[in-house]
């Protein structure tokens, strides 16, 4: 701590070229905030999908149908513990703008095999009661500012008609990553009103006793429904979550490779503000040296400053980062998960202290390798 | 008492024998320094002149460490400093060495205190401790009203008192002294000279100084010349205090 003073000072030597440096990586930061927020945004699905479910896909398409006949059949396949099915509805809320997931759900059963969304009892009863009734997520409520009773217009796209739906109930997520941002109404007032692909549904979900068997599973299904009309796909909800990512491109790499340029950027760029630094200071340098302080004492001044001004720029762009996800989601419904993450944010740092350790190590082996006499030419 | 003949009695503060350096620019050896002896008792204030390149401020380097001979040994208080490690040489300056520069190379972001603090900051001392060293340093060179200033805001002649309060702060073996003067205006020089002398007098300090000035080296008791690497004169209050060998 005796030394925290010479760290500061020196900080405060150049304010504007330290503001700048550390302006620097508050800008990369901000932006490896906003990167890893769509990232994470893109990959919930994957994270939170339970590790005891399947999902059994038309074979052909995810936008191909599958027979209200497979449930039947599925649910007797031993190991399977639940069947439930759902289908996509794609309609559009008073605006394209306004997206948010809409399913048409199998008001028997979808509930038990997602106890992560929670819908009060008297609420789902009355939409047990009521035909139109939909189900939605408090994100979705809140966003809209809904309330439950709410008779909500929906145009249909896939589906053709206008839609009404009246709100009866809301789910939360027991875990603060669930999406409660989704529309749940029920299968049968589609299947009802729709006038084709009647008896079709979506896709399955099915819950298995023992998450360990699922590759046998996935392997029983499949071939059990091989060589008909209609074939199916079965995976795990996890691999399904992540090949629904991949369709959207591989963000992963092109945020690795934004990231990457930026941070290699920024790299020389404080690389090279930090050897000017040094070599304006030789003199000092060299007479710290001579009245008795170490080489590495001289390594580590430098690379303790260049570090602080990585933490500290680094803290406040992923500050700012934060801050501007707890806005919510920026997109208006295509990234539900948006914010920073606490392991984002500790990963940013992380990133920052290993740049200011990269930026700062060649200045500071040069300016602790420095010859007293020849820095100062005369004592 | 200070000789340069080889012939010391054993009891000097430093003793160099056979000093010499030599450097290699191009295909082409430099000896700067030639076979030199010298013998500085402790209390001694001795100055160095000569013409530039002939080898000053190459001997205050050897002398306080900075540096190593390419021949000879350098013995102060009894340490042999000639084949210490950098690492055992750094402590060893720490310990013994007050380097007082020309240009002050005070640190401009810190203050006349923090500045003298930072040979303390080496030592084990309390914060209590260092600052009451420090303030009687400043006070010693009759700056304890300057203490928060900074360079920027202190005179030539306050800088370099700055400089010799670093330089005695954590009470040095002796003082380095390279052209303390040398970029003081008369009025400023004279009172930094005044100081050293009174550090000399009546701290009991031991103080090596390089100058160009006669006026400066009038202040020292002894005056030493060097000429080409070889001291050749050796005066004493102006006078010739006894012949060098070649």
């Amino acid at each position: 701590m005796k030394y925290l003073h010479l760290v500061v000072s020196n900080l405060f030597r150049k304010k504007t070229r330290t503001a700048l440096t550390a302006g620097s990586f508050a800008v990369a930061l901000f932006l490896f905030g906003i990167l890893a927020a769509v990232d994470g945004a893109f990959k919930q699905g994957v994270d939170v999908a339970g590790v005891d479910r399947l999902v059994v896909l038309n074979r052909v398409s995810i936008i191909q149908p599958l027979p209200l006949a497979y449930r039947d059949r599925l649910a007797r396949i031993p190991g399977v513990t639940g069947v439930t099915f759902a289908n996509w509805f794609g309609g559009v809320y008073q605006d394209e703008r306004n997206f948010f997931p809409q399913f048409a759900i199998d008001r028997e059963h979808y509930r038990q095999m997602y106890p992560e969304f929670v819908v009060p009892d008297d609420q789902w009863q009355a939409f047990l009661i009521d035909k139109e009734g939909a189900i939605v997520g408090e994100a979705l409520m809140e966003r809209f500012k809904w309330k439950i009773g709410d008779r909500i217009p929906v145009k249909g796209t896939i589906f053709p008609g206008s839609w009404e739906f009246n709100i009866r109930g809301v789910y939360r997520g027991q875990r603060v990553q669930d999406d409660t941002t989704q529309f749940w109404f029920r299968w049968d007032y589609l299947d009802e009103r729709k006038s084709f692909t009647k008896g079709l549904v979506g896709w399955y979900v099915i819950r298995i006793a023992n998450p360990d068997d699922a590759v046998r599973l996935v392997k029983v299904i499949d071939e059990q429904f091989a060589n008909s009309p209609t074939e199916t796909k079965t995976d795990t909800e996890k691999a399904f979550a992540a090949s629904f990512v991949k369709q959207m491109g591989n963000i992963q790499l092109l945020i690795m490779s934004v990231g990457s340029v930026v941070f290699f950027t920024l790299l020389l760029v404080t690389g090279n503000t930090m050897a000017i630094a040094v070599r304006e200071r030789t003199r000092e340098l060299a007479v710290l040296k001579a009245v008795g302080f170490r080489d590495g004492f001289v390594l580590a001044l430098v690379i303790v400053e260049t570090m602080t001004v990585a933490v500290v720029g680094g803290g406040v762009g992923l500050g700012l980062a934060k801050l501007f996800t707890l806005r919510g989601d920026p997109t208006g419904g295509l990234l539900p998960f948006f914010y920073v993450s606490p392991k984002s944010i500790a990963l940013g740092l992380g990133l920052a202290l290993a740049v200011g350790l990269a930026a700062g190590i060649l200045p500071a082996l040069s300016a602790s390798r420095l010859r007293v006499v020849d820095a100062l030419r005369r004592i | 008492m200070v000789s340069i003949d080889g012939r010391g009695d054993g009891k000097s503060l430093i003793r160099a024998r056979g000093l010499g350096k030599t450097y290699r620019r191009g295909g082409e050896e430099i000896h700067v320094l030639q076979g030199l002896n010298l013998d500085v008792d402790a209390g001694d204030f001795v100055a160095f002149m000569g013409p530039s390149g002939s080898g000053k401020t190459t001997l205050l380097n050897l002398l306080g460490g900075l540096d190593v001979p390419s021949a000879g040994s350098v013995i102060v208080a009894g340490d042999e400093i000639t084949h210490m490690s950098a690492r055992k040489l750094t402590a060893w300056r720490a310990r013994h060495v007050g380097f007082v520069f020309q240009m002050y190379n005070l640190i401009p972001v810190l203050t006349a205190f923090q500045n003298a603090e930072l040979p303390l900051l080496l030592t084990s001392l309390s914060k209590a401790e260092r600052r009451r060293h420090v303030e009687t340093a400043l006070a010693v060179v009759g700056l304890g009203d300057r203490m928060h200033h900074y360079p920027r805001q202190l005179s030539g002649g306050q800088e370099q008192r700055v400089g010799i309060a670093r330089a005695i702060v954590a009470d040095p073996t002796f003082l380095l002294c390279d052209e303390p003067t040398g970029d003081l205006d008369r009025k400023s020089a004279d009172e930094v000279l005044d100081l050293l002398d009174r550090l000399v007098r009546d701290h009991g300090k031991t103080a090596l100084m390089v100058t160009h000035d006669p006026l400066a080296a009038e202040r020292a008791r002894i005056v030493l010349h060097l000429e080409k690497g070889v001291l050749v004169e050796a005066l004493s209050a102006g006078r010739p205090q006894s012949p060098a060998p070649a």
